[in-house]
């Protein structure tokens, strides 16, 4: 088929492009314009060049935000994606009680964020919540507003409540389309529970798992509404992490430079762990020819 | 070694069946010698992979039992009875080498290193896989794959039969050959039972000395491929097996002769007999390796329309019709070119006579 010399299939993609250049590529580059200029109001504006990253990657609040930041992540896949297996592995696999409980696992993923947020301030709450009050009848004095430990329990529960399930239905997904011959075949060589786990499941799942990963690294690292919500980024600063410190200097102080460059290297830093994290999955156990 | 023996056993999938179709797998009764290469030959849905699976213990027969060397092992799970099993796509674990693979059955059953690795040394060199343990099972083709699958069950010393299901589905062509020729070595050195399911008459009929077809869940005919070649008992095994399968042709009997559609054809005495004792509805069977065709009379030949003639290479095919009958013989290499017009000889000692699906002989 030879080439149309006019080819005005182009033009069906333009409405693509406006949208995708309207909502997407215009205020990305506005953002790159605010990171290298400094602007005192409408028409007045400065460029500083690189002034604004050495000052937003030397700001000592910043250091700390990311290292909570990393901290929180970290804590939520250790918890979340082993979690969210075990749940898979614990579904049933046919029948309707596999759809009653994959529509009950996937009730959390359906709430709005803040809500959650407010869910959970009033289950904490020392005096009405039930869990607060529950556990403050027992003696343990559990206040998310006052202790930063108890905050971040209660954030991780959250999390973890809020979140789990997604891991768990790409987990369970994964797990289904294996094919039945594998588990025969291990029945066959007498393997264990355990090493049908280790050796057929698990590295069969490495491509679901690989997704929910990156989704739950991406998002966690994004976090706002929740924290937000929960404890406002407090007591005092325990909990704020990076996009709610971003806000804070963006909005509460309407320092647009520093924001708009920290934008970029936080969305610098998310590439890079996800890149990272991604090439060490594929490489685990690599050998495949297909 | 064992003998496997199956006792009044059939199989339903549903959990209370009704009538015989309900039944994926009819009654069986049937005894598996020791040693022997079997071959389970039948089109797909004929209950072939059910009765492999009830013999390997991944499923539980809904009645009857199953005896190892008459032993009662019907509840008995599949790592506990001294069998093994290879499945249709190489089943291998991924993350681990050659080596590791073959090595998996004996570590979970508590073998030494010492041992584990002599045994896998033996079984490699007999699959010649020596050069391949340390690879990544993974990256092997497809045939050394299927290799490796059956090395994990020669590698248990207890294993008594091995079963396979359709195992060279998905080895190209060329690598058929190979891997079936190293199935019949592998079988004359190791001296247990294999059994094999197939639905590609020409691996059963080359690979086992007895071939059980199936058709529908039942057992049709147990014999040699010689057997089932000359004297299908069935009609369907006449129609299976055999490339193109028997001619049947709707036939009543007067004296001697069957009667198809007016034109007579010469039975021999001891087949008209069997003919005059049958009742229901009679056919006459003949396979197109022995109907001869010629393009002209000869005697007691009869009259047919030539429809078409198919080169197969080193063979034709030719299709005739007969008072609206439509037959198929195999024209040996070098005949004539025919005409509209052929005769047909039915040489007595191949015609075979089936009353409701069923060979009549005298037994």
């Amino acid at each position: 088929m030879d080439k149309w010399k006019d080819n005005k299939a182009w033009f069906f993609v333009l409405p693509v492009f406006m949208i995708v250049a309207f909502s997407a590529i215009i205020p990305l580059m506005t953002v790159v314009n605010y990171s290298i200029q400094d602007i005192f109001g409408p028409g007045q504006r400065v460029f500083v060049g690189t002034e604004w990253f050495k000052e937003v990657l030397s700001d000592t609040r910043l250091h700390d935000a990311l290292w909570r930041q990393f901290l929180f992540s970290g804590l939520v896949l250790l918890i979340e994606m082993p979690l969210g297996v075990l749940i898979a592995l614990m579904m049933p696999k046919k029948g309707w009680a596999a759809s009653v409980s994959l529509v009950l696992i996937a009730l959390p993923l359906l709430i709005p964020w803040n809500v959650i947020g407010t869910i959970w301030i009033i289950f904490t709450r020392p005096d009405i919540g039930l869990f607060g009050a529950a556990v403050n009848s027992l003696g343990i004095g559990f206040d998310h507003t006052a202790s930063s430990l108890d905050a971040w329990i209660t954030l991780m529960f959250m999390e973890v409540w809020h979140w789990t399930p997604l891991v768990a239905l790409l987990a369970y997904a994964g797990l289904r389309a294996i094919p039945e011959a594998y588990f025969q075949a291990a029945k066959i060589d007498g393997a264990s529970t355990w090493a049908t786990f280790w050796y057929i499941q698990l590295p069969k799942m490495r491509g679901v798992l690989t997704i929910a990963l990156l989704l739950r690294f991406m998002d966690s690292f994004l976090i706002y509404a929740e924290p937000f919500v929960l404890t406002g980024g407090g007591p005092g600063n325990s909990t704020t992490f990076l996009s709610i410190y971003l806000v804070k200097v963006a909005v509460g102080q309407f320092d647009l430079g520093p924001a708009a460059a920290f934008s970029l290297v936080y969305y610098l830093i998310i590439l890079l762990v996800c890149w990272f994290f991604y090439q060490v999955l594929q490489n685990v156990g690599k050998g495949e020819t297909s | 070694m064992a003998k496997i023996t199956l006792d009044k056993v059939a199989h339903s999938y549903i959990a209370n069946p009704k009538d015989e179709s309900d039944y994926a797998l009819r009654l069986i009764d049937n005894i598996w010698d020791d040693g022997g290469a079997y071959a389970l030959l039948g089109p797909s849905g004929c209950g072939k992979t059910t009765l492999l699976n009830i013999i390997s213990g991944l499923l539980t027969p809904s009645n009857g039992r199953v005896l190892f060397d008459g032993k009662d092992i019907t509840h008995l799970p599949p790592e506990k009875r001294n069998i093994a099993q290879v499945f249709q796509f190489p089943v291998l674990y991924d993350t681990m080498t050659v080596f590791e693979n073959l090595a998996f059955p004996l570590k979970n059953r508590g073998f030494n290193r010492e041992d584990i690795k002599e045994r896998v040394l033996e079984v490699a060199k007999i699959l010649d896989l020596t050069d391949s343990l340390n690879k990544k099972a993974a990256r092997l083709s497809a045939d050394a794959k299927q290799k490796i699958s059956l090395g994990r069950g020669l590698v248990r010393k207890d294993v008594a039969a091995i079963l396979f299901d359709e195992p060279l589905t998905v080895i190209d062509p060329h690598l058929k050959w190979q891997l079936r020729g190293k199935l019949k070595e592998v079988h004359e050195q190791s001296k247990l039972t294999f059994i094999y399911v197939t639905h590609d008459q020409v691996e059963a009929l080359t690979f086992a000395d007895k071939v059980i077809v199936m058709y529908e869940g039942a057992i049709v005919q147990i014999g040699t491929p010689q057997e089932l070649f000359e004297n299908p008992s069935h009609r369907f095994v006449g129609y299976f097996i055999g490339s193109p399968g028997m001619n049947f042709l709707p036939c009543t009997l007067e004296g001697n002769k069957a009667m198809v559609n007016g034109v007579g054809i010469e039975l021999d005495d001891a087949t008209a007999a069997l003919g005059e004792e049958s009742h229901g509805s009679i056919e006459l069977g003949i396979r197109p390796l022995y109907l001869e065709v010629h393009p002209e009379q000869v005697e007691t030949s009869v009259p047919a329309q030539v429809k078409s003639i198919e080169d197969q290479g080193n063979y034709k095919i030719i299709t005739v019709s007969l008072s609206g009958n439509i037959l198929r013989a195999r024209l040996p290499e070098g005949r004539e070119v025919f005409s509209e017009k052929a005769w047909l000889k039915f040489p007595k000692p191949w015609i075979r006579l089936y009353a409701n699906d069923k060979l009549l002989t005298r037994q």
